[in-house]
């Protein structure tokens, strides 16, 4: 949500607001993905309800989930500093 | 480039938008997202495993599959939203 053209960054009331509000949707979004991913992997029989089996699947599907974005995060953030450091050599 | 702010007087003089009024406007829309983002996800996944080979309407079986996706689906969802604040909370915690 970008009001910053409407003058409403003036408001700092409403700018927070925006902030919070961002910030679920980021937390909405990424629910509504694991879920998908994660059912994927699970449901193949669905039962009368979810065991606590498939509960613990579910537990774990986040985290690794969360794990595995973290990772990719991290291992490009290095992989960008050593290009960055060799352009910087290749300009002296 | 300003175009667009400088006509768009949301705030100036006597015509000012309640805050209040959009916060509960954009509130409404957020949750309106949200309901879509689930409903088409949660057809995605009831369709393909409870609907083979698609025949002329939906049959018996059919409905009571999909009753019964939906309802683990959102129990699955619930599941995946408790763990994440979960590890937002100790992610949280540990800063």
């Amino acid at each position: 949500i970008n009001m910053e053209n409407q003058g409403a960054t003036a408001d700092p009331q409403l700018q927070q607001f925006i902030e919070i509000e961002s910030q679920k949707q980021r937390f909405q979004q990424l629910v509504h993905q694991m879920t998908e991913v994660c059912w994927e992997k699970y449901m193949d029989k669905p039962g009368p309800k979810l065991d606590s089996r498939t509960e613990i699947c579910f537990v774990n599907c986040v985290e690794r989930f969360i794990d595995t974005s973290q990772f990719i995060l991290n291992r490009l953030e290095q992989t960008q500093r050593s290009k960055v450091s060799f352009s910087e050599s290749m300009s002296e | 480039m300003d175009g667009f702010g400088s006509d768009f007087s949301l705030g100036a003089g006597s015509g000012k938008m309640d805050t209040g009024t959009i916060m509960e406007q954009v509130k409404v829309q957020i949750a309106v997202a949200n309901a879509q983002e689930l409903l088409q996800r949660m057809t995605d996944k009831c369709f393909k495993k409870c609907i083979g080979k698609p025949g002329g309407t939906l049959d018996n079986s059919e409905q009571k599959c999909i009753f019964m996706f939906m309802d683990r689906y959102m129990d699955a969802w619930n599941t995946v939203s408790r763990a994440y604040n979960s590890r937002l909370q100790r992610e949280r915690a540990r800063i």
